[in-house]
């Protein structure tokens, strides 16, 4: 019963998501659904931030790997949500002094990270060890001379060069990827809707 | 005993990394400026796009990133925020992204003060609402079922700027500012193909070539690629307006630039190291 139950509300709501593009009588059914499921993922934010303080309170009572950073970790978010709860979240607030003072520049650094990793990586990777190396190591230096004005520098006709390559064998790549990935979802979402494929549910046979 | 080239290919990685930061300080610092050339292509599009819309439209912008992405999509959504308002066009914006509801709020609070543009007039801010692909395939049937307030707690109903807009088909074109999931796609697929809505966006750099096919086939009417995208409409914005503001795109092309050339130059160094070794390597045989 444990697992009957799941499954059956899998099969109905699928049933009726998809049957609300074809059967005009359940669209509202569907549209309820919709609503629940914003609710659900919702509470889920809670769920999340319950788990996040779970994981690092265990962390620190055991002293695990690394335990020095979740106290850190835990007074970070209890001072956003104290902020925000009673001082307001409007521009010139705690709150919004923290967002925009310290969250921001910090999140932009660590996607400026990549940068070094990045030319780290390539240095050490990018080999021209065959033809087909060889081919993917000139495309990617075309494309980073097109996507900065110092490549119509160099030469006009080099940005028009890198455009066709994003616009032509980059595109049939993608449309490919893209096909495969919407194939294999609809394979998946059909095993889930007829509890074929069970993994969702936490691992239960 | 190994050559110079062959050493050449042991560069220590803290010095990449010095190199590197280098690359990106020094151009910002001396205000190296190049001439950013504008062609056809995906930016263009979309200013196209968006030039079009005749003065009085309603457009959706969604800020879907947070402060990570910020670098490239701030400069977007500011360029894109005063094309919009220069035009007269009204905008109502909302975030998939929780952390997008307040950077898109700065962009365009900024844009709107200098601009002389009324909140809740010109433009809203309708907030976060958590749900993605969901959320929009409600705001296709009734906008205000899902977003009742603004993101000042304010009832959209009473609000101008939300004349005659009830559900998605009443936008003229919806842009997104996207660096990841729910994003662009997500609009496309929900709102673009299913009401035939003109869909716009931005992406970071390393997620632009995926959105390619929407553009082959139509899907979009125009993209915006990283800093290059930002930096293309920051200059095709500036156009003919008295002292333009400085975007902060525009700059950072220099420096990107000279970022460019320096793994190129690391890809360049390693590979001679590694033909060389090759080379030892089919000579010792």
């Amino acid at each position: 019963m444990r697992l009957v139950i799941p499954l059956m509300i899998t099969f109905v709501a699928g049933m009726i998501m998809i049957l609300q593009f074809f059967v005009p009588a359940t669209q509202s059914m569907g549209e309820s659904l919709q609503e629940w499921y914003m609710i659900v993922a919702s509470a889920a934010i809670f769920l999340g931030a319950i788990n996040l303080l779970n994981v690092h309170i265990h962390k620190i009572r055991f002293k695990a790997k690394n335990w020095k950073y979740s106290p850190v970790t835990i007074a970070g978010f209890a001072v956003m949500i104290i902020t925000g709860l009673f001082l307001g979240i409007e521009p010139g607030r705690p709150f919004d002094f923290m967002f925009t003072q310290m969250m921001v520049p910090m999140g932009a650094t660590m996607f400026s990270l990549l940068a070094f990793f990045v030319a780290s990586a390539a240095f050490r990777a990018f080999r021209a060890n065959n033809w087909r190396a060889t081919l993917l190591l000139v495309s990617a230096f075309v494309v980073m001379l097109g996507r900065v004005p110092i490549g119509a520098m160099i030469w006009s006709k080099i940005p028009g060069i890198s455009e066709w390559i994003m616009q032509v064998p980059n595109l049939a790549g993608q449309r490919a990827v893209m096909i495969g990935a919407a194939m294999g979802m609809v394979a998946t979402s059909l095993r889930m809707i007829f509890g074929i494929e069970r993994s969702y549910l936490g691992g239960a046979d | 005993m190994a050559t110079f080239v062959e050493n050449l290919g042991r560069i220590d990685r803290r010095i990449i990394f010095i190199v590197m930061a280098l690359s990106v300080v020094v151009p910002l610092a001396m205000r190296l400026s190049l001439p950013i050339p504008i062609g056809e292509g995906p930016s263009k599009d979309m200013y196209d796009a968006v030039e079009a819309l005749p003065s009085g439209s309603t457009v959706l912008l969604s800020f879907d990133y947070d402060p990570s992405t910020m670098p490239e999509l701030q400069p977007m959504a500011v360029a894109l925020s005063q094309h919009l308002m220069r035009k007269d066009i009204k905008i109502v914006s909302l975030a998939l992204w929780p952390m997008g509801v307040s950077l898109g709020n700065e962009a365009m609070r900024s844009v709107a003060d200098s601009l002389g543009k009324e909140e809740y007039t010109d433009w809203v801010n309708l907030g976060y609402k958590t749900g993605g692909g969901v959320l929009i395939v409600r705001m296709g049937s009734d906008i205000q079922s899902v977003f009742p307030v603004d993101y000042d707690g304010n009832p959209v109903g009473d609000m101008p700027v939300m004349d005659g807009i009830s559900r998605l088909s009443d936008f003229d074109m919806i842009l997104s500012l996207s660096a990841g999931d729910p994003g662009v796609p997500a609009w496309v697929m929900m709102a673009g193909d299913r009401y035939n809505i003109p869909i716009g966006g931005g992406c970071t750099a390393v997620s632009a070539p995926q959105f390619y096919p929407y553009l082959g086939t139509g899907q979009m009417v125009g993209l915006l690629g990283g800093l290059k995208g930002a930096a293309d409409y920051e200059t095709m914005v500036r156009v003919g307006v008295e002292n333009p503001p400085a975007g902060t795109a525009t700059p950072g092309m220099a420096a990107q630039s000279v970022a460019h050339l320096v793994i190129m130059l690391f890809i360049i160094l390693g590979n001679i190291s590694y033909l060389a070794g090759k080379k030892k390597k089919g000579g010792a045989k």
